[in-house]
């Protein structure tokens, strides 16, 4: 197969500006991404530069975007970029406004969120001991796939939350921080809650794109570790009353009175006094037709049912 | 063929603020003989943040709502990606685990119901792609979109998690160059933009805790559109829509970039519509806060 590779060049000692490289090559089915940068490098330009290590999908070294796509470029094969995009690829950079050279990252701030949900195990284990410290089976499960993060980053780059927002921890800061609340032996639970609990950097600024579950090599489902975030911080009491908490409470609220969504309603009790500065979008909404007034609010048949199933059903307090 | 039959869960949007979305759905199922049988006991779908504060009893809900589906005997449609994301993966997660379908289905038993299985749920789009088809689609066509240049904006939930979409359609969608609302705008004899930010988020689900954060995403989208020649922008999905339509003055300032022209915002009922000769009142236009040029 022929392929015409895009390639992103740029120095940030020299280069004002980055270019694209345009390089064809012949790839053969068993190559992968990382064959690919190698022949770059080796038999096209000597000074293009990547990071890699393991070959082997561990280091988490080698991650870049191929058209777009987050990709760890020691595991993805070159036939399946080619079935998704077709033969011409663009090799870029995880963070085009991080790139120090080429494909090469300054991964600073990926690495300062990570350390934010202290990424260690805090338990009082013995310097000695003298037997083993045995975890069951069934409370290993609890980490679900949550310690196979190799820290690669090609789910934090692909935020558009850490995009737009620099003190949003992302993905991988979560992801880490649920591998410990969810273990055990673990005595910093509250403490980690806490932390990704704050707005602007905690998990309510998460958008909800999925982007991270696409993203990840390993398949750990990072926006999965989050859900399980968000119901940890309820169950164990972390969840201060907010405008992010009581959006999530809200949705029970008016499930429970009308079985649809009371949208109006959703925003009044979620904003408490600030409320108002939705008043001008709000008027603008109303003179269009698109806010239901309290008293035309519909309501889902068989309405019992469903205040039944909130009764019986509900797990949580707030 | 023989009449395409469907459950359609509405939504909640669909009923309050955006009600030209119900009203131009109705519309193009009436013109392509489609009957789309209304689940008025439908609840909320939980709209992807009920799950983060109760996470079982969000199962419980859309179970509930996909038997009255079953009860049918009808496949069921959605109308909104995060209706469609919800209700899949509640479907998903029961259909793979007997001991949580056993649980959810002990709380069901309470009122009277049984989540089985059998009602599949996809979104009106893959619906009327996968069983109505392009070609049958475009013989309906009697107002070729042809003049105009249409951006898609396919937002998050009906693409991510891809293994989640392919699970329920038959459309092979790739998250990362999704093409199935291009080749529907192709069908409707329109020019399909193609632009970065069409797969992109729109910030919904944060807009009351974050709302920088969904300005930015919005407003980042339209200006991609319109950068691309867009005259419109269509989406699938009524909270997109709520963003690029009604938050689109107050996306442009945080930006902080002029919006020589309003970009309208159609929803994909809505651009259907017009290229089978539904007239605006049917296909509810008066209500967009962002004009819709005539």
């Amino acid at each position: 197969m022929k392929v015409t590779l895009k390639v992103f060049r740029f120095n940030a000692e020299t280069d004002y500006l980055p270019h694209y490289d345009t390089i064809e090559m012949e790839v053969d089915k068993k190559d992968v991404v990382l064959d690919v940068l190698n022949r770059i490098k080796w038999e096209h330009d000597g000074s293009f530069t990547y990071r890699r290590s393991c070959r082997h999908g561990i280091c988490g070294s080698c991650a870049i975007k191929v058209n777009g796509r987050s990709t760890l470029a020691c595991k993805e094969r070159m036939v399946d970029m080619i079935e998704l995009f077709g033969n011409e690829l663009t090799l870029e950079p995880v963070s085009k406004k991080r790139v120090v050279k080429d494909m090469v990252v300054d991964k600073a701030d990926f690495w300062k969120k990570y350390a934010t949900v202290k990424p260690w195990l805090e338990a009082e284990i013995e310097e000695h001991p003298t037997m083993e410290n045995i975890v069951s089976p069934q409370d290993a499960e609890k980490l679900e796939e949550a310690d196979y993060c190799i820290q690669c980053g090609c789910c934090y780059y692909a935020c558009p939350a850490v995009e737009v927002n620099e003190e949003y921890l992302g993905p991988a800061a979560f992801e880490k921080a649920y591998r410990f609340t969810a273990d055990v032996r673990d005595h910093a639970k509250k403490e980690r809650l806490e932390i990704v609990d704050i707005l602007g950097q905690g998990v309510w600024d998460c958008v909800k794109c999925y982007e991270c579950a696409e993203a990840c090599p390993k398949h750990i489902d990072p926006i999965g570790k989050i859900t399980k975030l968000h119901n940890q911080i309820f169950e164990e009491g972390v969840a201060k009353s907010n405008v992010a908490t009581r959006h999530a409470v809200g949705f029970e609220k008016s499930i429970k009175k009308h079985g649809i969504l009371d949208e109006g309603h959703l925003v009044a009790y979620s904003e408490g006094f600030g409320v108002l500065k939705h008043v001008p979008e709000a008027l603008e909404m109303f003179k269009k037709g698109k806010i239901v007034m309290p008293w035309n609010m519909p309501k889902s048949k068989n309405l019992d049912e469903i205040k039944k199933l909130v009764e019986i059903s509900s797990t949580v307090k707030f | 063929m023989s009449k395409l039959r469907y459950a359609l869960y509405t939504g909640c949007t669909a009923r309050e603020s955006t009600p030209e979305l119900l009203k131009s759905t109705l519309a193009v199922a009436k013109k392509l003989d489609i009957e789309l049988v209304l689940l008025d006991e439908a609840s909320c779908c939980g709209a992807s943040h009920l799950q983060d504060f109760d996470n079982f009893l969000s199962l419980v809900l859309n179970a509930r709502n996909l038997c009255y589906a079953e009860k049918r005997g009808l496949d069921m449609v959605t109308i909104c990606n995060t209706c469609q994301l919800n209700t899949a993966m509640t479907k998903e997660r029961l259909d793979s685990d007997p001991a949580l379908k056993a649980k959810v289905n002990e709380k069901l038993k309470e009122v009277g119901l049984e989540y089985k299985g059998t009602s599949n749920v996809r979104h009106f789009l893959y619906a009327l792609i996968e069983d109505y088809g392009h070609e049958n689609l475009r013989a309906k066509v009697v107002k070729p979109l042809s003049s105009l240049n249409i951006a898609p904006f396919y937002g998050c939930h009906n693409i991510r998690p891809s293994e989640l979409h392919h699970h329920f359609n038959r459309t092979a969608e790739n998250p990362y160059n999704p093409t199935s609302l291009d080749e529907l705008i192709e069908a409707l004899e329109g020019n399909s933009v193609d632009y970065a930010h069409k797969n992109k988020c729109c910030g919904f689900h944060v807009d009351l805790q974050a709302p920088k954060t969904s300005n930015m995403l919005t407003g980042n989208a339209i200006f991609d559109a319109m950068d691309n020649n867009a005259d419109v922008m269509v989406t699938p999905c009524p909270l997109c829509h709520l963003n690029l339509d009604v938050k689109q003055k107050a996306a442009a300032k945080t930006v902080g970039r002029e919006l020589p022209n309003p970009m309208p915002i159609l929803h994909l009922p809505q651009l259907i519509g017009l290229a089978l000769g539904c007239t605006p009142e049917e296909l509810g236009l008066q209500h967009h806060v962002t004009e819709v040029p005539a």
